[in-house]
C-alpha cells in the first residue's frame, strides 16, 4: 500500500482538503504507530464512497514524550473513538480532540502499552484489586501557548451526580456481552450516554508483535466470532498479498462458501438475539434450532462450532467433508422456507413493527461519517458491502445483489439482515456444485517471513468491513498489526442515534446494530 | 347440579353439635383458611408446569423431563428448592418495606382467589358487593410490587416498579369498565348469583356484541393487568434484568413468582365467571336433555376447564408476542380500550334498557 506523510504542520489543512475538495467522506481506520526513532504517528485509511478511490495517509511527531496531532474528529464523526484509542495506547495527544480520555484501558493504567518501549513488568501495573472508580466526566483540554506546550485538562461533567444514571452493563442481558453504558436517564427517556469500553480487551495487538504469523491466525477467531472465517480469511489474505502467494481455485470456492456459511450464522444468531431482546422468545428458540443446523455442518468440516481456525495461509486446514456438499445443500433448502416462519411470527408483528419502525434513525451521511459499515450502513442507503466495492476470492464471478435500504431505522436493520441470509444462500448455491478438485492448500516454507513493507486487506465480515493492517519488518513476527473493528463505529454512532430514545429503545437499537463486543475491545 | 353447600352445612352442624357456636366458627374459619392455601399452592404448581409444557410446545421442545414422568416432579424440586434458599438482605434497602412488599402481592392474590366460584357453593367470600370487592382486592397487589421497586435500593427496580404501577393502574380501568359492562347485563354484583343468572344462556351470548367486546378488552387488559408479555415490561428481562424483584431471594421471590401465576389463574378464572357462565354447564334454553347430559359434567370440571382454556389463550400470546414499549402501554390503554369501554358500556345499558339481550 502506498503511504504518503503529511507534515505535521500542513496536516490540519491537507485533511479538510481531502474530506472537502477531495471528497474522502469515509474514515476506514486510524493506525496508531510507534516508528522508533522517528517518532510516533496515525496512519489514516481513507475512502471517497462516491467513486470508490482509496488513499492512505499518515502523520508523525518525532516528539515523545509529548506527542501532539491534530485531531480529525470534526471532519468524520468516527475518529472521536478511534483517536481515543490511538490515545490509550501511544499516548498521542490530538489536539482540539473534546474528550481526551482512555478509552480501554483503566484510568489509572501506567504508560502506553503498544509503545516499542513499553515497560511491561508487573510492578508498573499490578493486577489491581480494587474496583475503578467510575469519572463521569469528559476530559477535553487545552494546549499552552508557551514553548513548553502543556497540556492543561479542561475536566468538565459529562454526566451530573443529580441526573438519575443507571449502567446497562458490562453484566446486562442486552449488551450481548461486557459493554457498559452510563445512561443518564429522564424518566425513560435517554439524555445522556457514556460508553465504557475495554472490560473484555485481550490486547490482541500486542500479542501480536510477538508471535509468528501462524499464531496469530488463532487470535482472530477471538474477535468477532461470529464472523471467525471472514477475520481469518482476511489475515491470510494478507499474509498470502505480502508473500505472493497464489492460493488454489479449490481453496477461494472453499473459502467463499465458509464465509456465506458464517454470514447465515451470525444473522441467524442476530435474528434470534434481536427478537429476544424484544421479548419474542419463541422467534429467539426457532433462530437458534435453525443455527444449530449450520453448526454442525460447521463443526463437521472445521471440528469447531464457535472458533473454528480453519483459513491458513496458503489454504483452509483440511479439505471438505464428503458429504459437505449434500448437507448444505439441504440447508439451503431448509432455510429458504424458515425465512417465511420468523416473518409470520416475529416481523409481521403489529407490536415488531411498533417497537423498530423509525426507531434509531441514523441517516446515510452520518453512517458514512460515522463509518458504519455492514448492515447498519446498506440500511441507511449507503452501499458500503467490500464484496461489491473491492471483490476478493470468488465475489467478482457470482452473481448477488448488495442488500440497500433506505430509512436506516432498526425495522430496515433487521430486514437487511434478513435479506442478506437469503442472498448468501443464493451466493452458495451457485458455488456449491462446482467445487474444482484440486489441492486445498498449497505448500508454504515452514518458517513464514513477510518482505518489509506495509500491507492492508480487507474483507466483509459478519457485520461489516473488517480489515486487516500489516507492517512487517522482515521478521517472522509483524511489526504492528492492526484490525479494524466492525463494532467500534457502530457504538461510536450510538449517542447520535439515541437522541430521543427511551431504555426499551435502546434495546431495540442495540440489538439491531449487531456489535460483538469482543470485536470493539479487540 | 350437586351443591357445595351440602357438605359444607354437614360439617358445620357437625363442629355445632361438637362445641359452642363461638369455636366452631373458629374451627371453621382455620379449616377454610388451610384449604383455600392449600388450593392456593397446588393450582400455582400446576400452572407452572402448565406453563413450561405450553412454552415448550410452541418452542419445539419438550421442557422439562428428567424430573419425574415427563418432568412432573420438576415443579415441586423447585418449590422445594426455592423454599430451602437463602433470603438475602440488602445493604441500604428499607428493610421493613421491602419483607412487606411480597406479602402484599401474595395477600392481594389469595383474598381475590378466594372470591373465586369453583363450583355450586364451593366459594369462600359470597356476598351481594362481590364483583367490587374483587375489583379492590385484585388492585392493591400493584401496591406491593411498588414498594418491592422501591425498598430495594436498585435503580432497575426502580424503573420497573414505576412501569409497573403506571401499567396497572391504567389498566385497572379497563378491567372495571368490562366488568361493570356484565353488572349491567346482570344486574347483580354478587358472584353466585351472576354465575345463577347464567342458567339458560352464557352471559358472552346473553349480551352478544357488547358482550363479546367486553371479553376481548378484558382478555387484554387481564394480561396487562398479570405483567406478562406482552405487557411484561415492569420485569423486561433484557431490559432491566429482573425489573422490581431484582433484589429478591428465596422464598420472597418465590412470592412474586407465585403470585404471578395466580394472578394468571384468577384473571383466567374471572373472565370465565363473568363471561363463560363460571360452573355453569353449556345449557341452550329450549335443548332439555343436551342441558341435562350436560348436567352430568360436574361444575368444578366446566369451571376449571374454562379457566384453563383462557389460561392457554394468555400463555398463547405470552410466547408469541414481543414487548410493548412503556410509552405504547398507555397509549393502547388511554387512546383505544377506554373509549372503546366506555362506549361499549353505553351499548349494553342501551341494549339492556331496550330489552335487546337475550
Amino acid at each position: 500500500m502506498n503511504l504518503t506523510f503529511i507534515d505535521i504542520k500542513e496536516f490540519p489543512k491537507r485533511m479538510e482538503e481531502y474530506r472537502y475538495s477531495k471528497g474522502m467522506d469515509f474514515l476506514r481506520d486510524i493506525i496508531g504507530m510507534d516508528w522508533g526513532e522517528e517518532g510516533l504517528g496515525a496512519i489514516y485509511i481513507l475512502e471517497n464512497t462516491a467513486t470508490g478511490e482509496n488513499i492512505e495517509v499518515a502523520t508523525i511527531t518525532a516528539n515523545r514524550e509529548k506527542p501532539l496531532i491534530p485531531t480529525v474528529c470534526h471532519l468524520w464523526n468516527v475518529a472521536e473513538l478511534y483517536e481515543r484509542e490511538v490515545y490509550d495506547f501511544f499516548g498521542i495527544y490530538f489536539t482540539k480532540h473534546p474528550d481526551m480520555r482512555r478509552l480501554f484501558l483503566r484510568n489509572d493504567w501506567v504508560g502506553y502499552p503498544l509503545r516499542k518501549d513499553y515497560d511491561t513488568s508487573e510492578a508498573i501495573n499490578p493486577i489491581r484489586m480494587e474496583n475503578e472508580v467510575t469519572e463521569d466526566v469528559q476530559r477535553p483540554y487545552e494546549i499552552a501557548e508557551d514553548a513548553e506546550q502543556a497540556i492543561i485538562d479542561k475536566q468538565t461533567n459529562k454526566i451530573h451526580g443529580d441526573q438519575y444514571i443507571i449502567n446497562i452493563g458490562p453484566q446486562h442481558p442486552a449488551t450481548h456481552g461486557v459493554l457498559r453504558f452510563r445512561l443518564a436517564l429522564d424518566g425513560e427517556e435517554i439524555k445522556k450516554i457514556d460508553i465504557h469500553c475495554g472490560y473484555i480487551h485481550r490486547g490482541i495487538e500486542k500479542m501480536s508483535e510477538s508471535l509468528t504469523y501462524p499464531q496469530i491466525l488463532a487470535l482472530t477467531d477471538r474477535l468477532d466470532y461470529l464472523s471467525a472465517h471472514q477475520n481469518r480469511h482476511a489475515l491470510c489474505m494478507c499474509i498470502e498479498k505480502a508473500m505472493g502467494i497464489e492460493v488454489t481455485d479449490r481453496t477461494q470456492y472453499i473459502r467463499t462458501i465458509m464465509d456465506e456459511l458464517q454470514r447465515i450464522d451470525s444473522h441467524l444468531l442476530f435474528l434470534s438475539c434481536a427478537a429476544m431482546d424484544l421479548g419474542a422468545i419463541t422467534t429467539f428458540i426457532y433462530g437458534f434450532r435453525d443455527r444449530e443446523k449450520l453448526l454442525d455442518i460447521l463443526e463437521e468440516v472445521t471440528g469447531g462450532r464457535l472458533i473454528q481456525n480453519y483459513n491458513v495461509i496458503g489454504g483452509v486446514q483440511a479439505d471438505i467433508t464428503p458429504d459437505f456438499v449434500r448437507k448444505v445443500k439441504e440447508f439451503c433448502q431448509y432455510q429458504k422456507g424458515k425465512i417465511k416462519e420468523y416473518n409470520d411470527v416475529f416481523t409481521y408483528n403489529v407490536i415488531t413493527q411498533k417497537r423498530m419502525k423509525g426507531v434509531g434513525v441514523i441517516s446515510r451521511a452520518d453512517a458514512i461519517s460515522y463509518g458504519c459499515t455492514g448492515g447498519t450502513g446498506r440500511a441507511s442507503g449507503w452501499a458500503c458491502d467490500v464484496r461489491k466495492r473491492h471483490p476478493y476470492a470468488l465475489y467478482d464471478k457470482v452473481d448477488f445483489k448488495e442488500i440497500i435500504y433506505n430509512n436506516g431505522d432498526c425495522y430496515d436493520r433487521f430486514w437487511v439482515r434478513l435479506d442478506e441470509i437469503l442472498e448468501s444462500i443464493h451466493i452458495i448455491e451457485q458455488l456449491i456444485d462446482n467445487i474444482p478438485e484440486g489441492e486445498y492448500k498449497v505448500k508454504t516454507k515452514p518458517i513464514i517471513r513477510i518482505p518489509e513493507g506495509r500491507y492492508s486487506a480487507s474483507v466483509e465480515g459478519s457485520r461489516g468491513e473488517f480489515g486487516v493492517y500489516i507492517e512487517s519488518r522482515g521478521e517472522k513476527s509483524p511489526y504492528r498489526i492492526k484490525f479494524r473493528p466492525m463494532g467500534l463505529p457502530l457504538i461510536a454512532a450510538m449517542h447520535k442515534i439515541l437522541k430521543g430514545a427511551k431504555v426499551a429503545d435502546l434495546i431495540a437499537i442495540g440489538a439491531t446494530l449487531d456489535y460483538v463486543i469482543p470485536d470493539i475491545d479487540r | 347440579m350437586f351443591d357445595f353447600t351440602t357438605i359444607t352445612t354437614a360439617i358445620d352442624q357437625f363442629l355445632r353439635s361438637m362445641m359452642p357456636a363461638q369455636f366452631a366458627i373458629i374451627v371453621e374459619c382455620i379449616l377454610v383458611a388451610a384449604c383455600a392455601l392449600l388450593a392456593y399452592v397446588m393450582f400455582a404448581i400446576v400452572m407452572i408446569f402448565m406453563e413450561r409444557k405450553v412454552c415448550a410446545a410452541f418452542q419445539c421442545r419438550l421442557g422439562p423431563m428428567r424430573v419425574g414422568p415427563w418432568g412432573l416432579l420438576q415443579v415441586f424440586a423447585d418449590v422445594f428448592k426455592m423454599l430451602i434458599k437463602e433470603i438475602i438482605s440488602i445493604n441500604r434497602s428499607d428493610s421493613f418495606l421491602y419483607r412487606l412488599a411480597p406479602y402484599l402481592v401474595v395477600m392481594s392474590s389469595v383474598l381475590t382467589f378466594c372470591c373465586l366460584p369453583f363450583a355450586k357453593g364451593l366459594q369462600v367470600l359470597d356476598f351481594n358487593m362481590g364483583v367490587f370487592f374483587l375489583m379492590a382486592t385484585s388492585s392493591f397487589g400493584v401496591l406491593g410490587i411498588l414498594l418491592a421497586g422501591w425498598s430495594s435500593n436498585n435503580k432497575f427496580s426502580m424503573i420497573g416498579a414505576m412501569r409497573s404501577g403506571a401499567q396497572m393502574i391504567s389498566y385497572e380501568l379497563s378491567i372495571g369498565l368490562c366488568m361493570l359492562t356484565v353488572v349491567t347485563l346482570s344486574g347483580t354484583m354478587q358472584i353466585s348469583e351472576l354465575v345463577e343468572q347464567q342458567h339458560d344462556a352464557w352471559f358472552i351470548f346473553k349480551g352478544h356484541l357488547p358482550a363479546m367486546l367486553a371479553f376481548v378488552i378484558y382478555l387484554i387488559a387481564g394480561n396487562a393487568e398479570t405483567n406478562r408479555a406482552p405487557f411484561d415490561l415492569p420485569e423486561a428481562e433484557s431490559e432491566l434484568t429482573a425489573g422490581f424483584h431484582t433484589e429478591y431471594s428465596g422464598m420472597h421471590f418465590g412470592f412474586f413468582y407465585v403470585a404471578e401465576f395466580m394472578n394468571l389463574f384468577i384473571v383466567a378464572a374471572i373472565a370465565s365467571t363473568l363471561f363463560l357462565g363460571g360452573w355453569m354447564p353449556l345449557h341452550i334454553s329450549g335443548f332439555d336433555t343436551f342441558n341435562m347430559v350436560m348436567d352430568y359434567i360436574p361444575g368444578i370440571v366446566w369451571f376449571l376447564g374454562k379457566t384453563f382454556f383462557i389460561i392457554w389463550v394468555l400463555m398463547w400470546f405470552r410466547w408469541t408476542f414481543p414487548r410493548l414499549r412503556i410509552d405504547q402501554v398507555p397509549t393502547l390503554e388511554w387512546k383505544y380500550l377506554v373509549p372503546i369501554g366506555l362506549v361499549n358500556l353505553l351499548i349494553m345499558t342501551v341494549c339492556v334498557v331496550m330489552g335487546w339481550t337475550f
